[in-house]
């Protein structure tokens, strides 16, 4: 079973973004980066796959420099083979997606895994454009996953529940948390993966369809309100929350 | 709490290669994971969290500088230390456990041991299927353990020991103990397997630091050793101090941890707990004592480093290991004191970790060399004259 698991390098959910000076993109100096939860997700899964199937797990990612460090994550966790699809300049979901496709192609895995979205842009697209770039099926938050005789059986996590769907090889599938436990990567596999090589092209060429105008920053949330310590306050409590506040 | 995001104020990070990195982030993310949701509760219990064993085996955490073929990383030794470092940051108890295991019993085995010994031993302990302890310290020598007087005589069919021990870490757990005895009146290594008759390892009780750790006494009353078990690479006072090397290298780099984790907690607190209507952390004694902290932390920091580089490139000197652990672990104290007090009555309570850390760091300052005899030894180094011996 051939897989690829396409993954990103993201800044740490605990990091305070601040916008940089051009007003369109964030300050990146003395954010730590890391790889995007939901791709680990997909990262543990393609593993899993390979343990169960033999095979090899490719890990892509379309990026600057700064991407080697989540790939050579990946590679510390197991996956055979990274491949930095080199650009430093930004890109919208569609091109990043072109430039993953033109990948793909070339590579034609059996499964590509994908995080259902990546958790700096948000931007949910990329899985499902780069499978309907490759004309291959696709499903997207998959919460649970059976590979069996060229068909994978999958469950989707949906508002109150989940959604059974079966599609064929070869597919694309969007990882969401729960779906697996992500192992560390071992001290050992992190020793191997300084031999493995991380490959390096150029990304496709994609034009740009959606351009970035603003960064803006949530409205900062106003002070609290303190009513008093004893039950002698909830009357006014429930008054606020209905009349003010409006969420009763 | 916040999640944890490292102490760097001088970007050390950028003499740091990318496996050295991803070595501390596995390990940072493992200690939060892992370690944090349970410590307080064995601290309060006083029992070591036994369940991390398996999961720091599979990791690779278990004499991780070790070759390979024994089933070890193969680490270097600065992605050793912050491994140390960030085990540390969860409890010197839990650092406790991987420093003994990997520089106290893997190290000798491999490095004095018989090929027998080491295939038997190493791959065993590296998946921390098997514990092993160190027995070096007396009820009568502790800073003087080369007048021991735990004995082991030569019999045709092997060794007879005789002796005790005491404040041996993982002994009342270990499967095997590196046991140091005086065999012709020369320090010996004999390795001890659990339930030999006539050995036994009561747990010491009543301990206010190092509460996440077994401490345990070891005793020998005509404890018969097959003569495989003495360790055949050599004998002397040299060997056991040896592998404290290994072990103090790796607590210089673990007292930054539990520093880092006192000075994250303070300066969190400091930023939110209102006192005079403003943020304690706007008043200039506060900012003074987190100034200190930061300052003492990040010296530590570039001499683990530069110390660790030193030891990759085969050229440290044992009175440079005393040094950053002299300094480290005496810092780290001051550094758990001082936040303890920034969080004022709050310092005391074990919702926060620095009263934990303070405490334990009372048992780092002494044991592997007390903070006076490594001054004794930087002091024969630079004077040339020894105040001991
Ligand atoms: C929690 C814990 C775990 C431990 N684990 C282990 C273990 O796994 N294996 C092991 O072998 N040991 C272990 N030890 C023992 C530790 O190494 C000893 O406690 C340490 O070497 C000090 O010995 P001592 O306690 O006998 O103190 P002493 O040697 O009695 O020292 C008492 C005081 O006198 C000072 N002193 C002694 N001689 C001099 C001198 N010449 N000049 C100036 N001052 C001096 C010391 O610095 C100290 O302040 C552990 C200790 C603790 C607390
Ligand atoms: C075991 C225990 C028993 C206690 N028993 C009693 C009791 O019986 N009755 C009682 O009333 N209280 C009691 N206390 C509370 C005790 O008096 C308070 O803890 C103490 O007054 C400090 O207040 P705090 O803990 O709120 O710290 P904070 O006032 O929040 O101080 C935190 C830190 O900020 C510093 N700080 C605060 N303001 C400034 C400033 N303006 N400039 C510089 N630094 C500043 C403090 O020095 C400290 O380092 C007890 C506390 C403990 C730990």
């Amino acid at each position: 079973m051939k897989v690829a698991v396409c993954i990103n390098h993201v800044p740490d959910t605990e990091t305070k973004i601040k916008v940089s000076s051009d007003g369109v993109s964030i300050d990146k100096a003395g954010v730590n980066f890391m790889l995007s939860p939901y791709d680990e997700v997909a990262i543990e899964e393609g593993l899993k796959i390979k343990e169960k199937f033999k095979g090899e797990v490719t890990a892509l990612s379309l990026g600057g420099d700064s991407h080697k460090e989540t790939l050579r994550k990946a590679l510390a966790m197991g996956v055979d083979k990274a491949v930095l699809l080199k650009d430093e300049g930004v890109r919208d979901s569609f091109g990043v997606a072109a430039g993953l496709a033109a990948e793909l192609k070339s590579l034609s895995p059996d499964i590509i895994l994908f995080g259902k979205q990546s958790i700096d842009y948000d931007g949910a697209q990329v899985g499902t454009l780069v499978a309907e770039m490759l004309g291959m099926p696709s499903a997207a938050v998959v919460v649970k996953m059976d590979v069996e005789d060229g068909k994978v059986f999958c469950e989707r996590e949906i508002e109150g529940g989940h959604e059974v769907v079966e599609t064929k090889l070869p597919a694309a599938f969007l990882a969401q948390k729960g779906l697996n436990e992500p192992r560390y990567p071992s001290l050992k596999g992190i020793m191997a993966a300084k031999n493995k090589p991380i490959e390096e092209k150029p990304a496709v060429a994609a034009e740009i369809r959606v351009e970035t105008t603003a960064m803006k920053k949530p409205v900062p949330k106003s002070a609290g309100k303190i009513l008093g310590t004893d039950k002698s306050v909830v009357p006014e409590l429930i008054r606020l929350l209905h009349e003010e506040a409006k969420v009763i | 709490m916040p999640k944890f995001q490292g102490v760097d104020f001088f970007n050390i990070e950028s003499l740091l290669s990318e496996e050295e990195i991803l070595v501390r982030n596995t390990v940072r993310e493992f200690v939060d994971d892992e370690v944090l949701p349970i410590i307080e509760k064995h601290n309060r219990a006083g029992t070591f969290p036994m369940e991390l064993a398996p999961k720091m085996g599979e990791l690779g955490l278990m004499g991780a500088t070790l070759p390979e073929e024994y089933g070890c990383a193969g680490l270097n030794n600065v992605s050793y230390g912050l491994m140390m470092q960030e085990l540390e940051r969860g409890d010197s108890g839990v650092r406790s456990f991987a420093s003994v295991q990997s520089g106290l019993v893997m190290y000798p085995i491999f490095a004095f041991g018989s090929s027998k010994q080491k295939d038997h031993w190493l791959p065993k302990l590296a998946k921390a299927e098997k514990i092993g302890c160190f027995g070096l310290t007396e009820p009568d020598f502790g800073s003087n353990p080369g007048g021991m007087i735990t004995r082991a005589d030569e019999k045709s069919d092997g060794y007879i020991l005789n002796g005790a021990k005491m404040w041996i870490t993982n002994g009342t757990v270990a499967d095997v103990a590196v046991v140091w005895a005086k065999l012709n009146g020369k320090v010996n290594g004999f390795l001890v397997e659990k339930g030999t008759p006539g050995f036994t390892a009561p747990e010491m009780k009543g301990k206010h630091s190092l509460r996440a750790s077994v401490t345990s006494e070891l005793i020998f009353q005509d404890v018969h050793i097959p003569k495989e078990n003495r360790l055949p690479g050599g004998e002397g006072l040299r060997l056991p101090l040896s592998c404290l090397s290994q072990a103090r290298y790796g607590i210089a780099w673990g007292a930054i941890g539990a520093a880092m984790a006192c000075y994250d907690s303070a300066l969190n607190y400091s930023k939110t707990r209102i006192q005079f209507g403003r943020p304690i952390g706007s008043f200039q004694l506060t900012q003074a004592k987190l100034v200190h902290m930061l300052t003492e932390i990040t010296k530590g920091q570039l001499v683990s480093l530069q110390l660790g580089r030193l030891k990759d490139a085969g050229k440290v000197r044992f009175q440079q290991i005393s040094f950053a652990k002299r300094n480290n672990v005496f810092h780290a104290l001051e550094i758990a004191r001082e936040a303890r007090s920034i969080l004022g009555a709050n310092g005391i309570l074990d919702e926060y970790p620095v009263m934990r850390h303070a405490a334990n760091l009372e048992s780092v300052l002494t044991y592997e060399g007390t903070h006076e005899m490594h001054t004794l030894i930087l002091g024969e180094d630079i004077t040339g004259v020894a105040a001991f011996e």
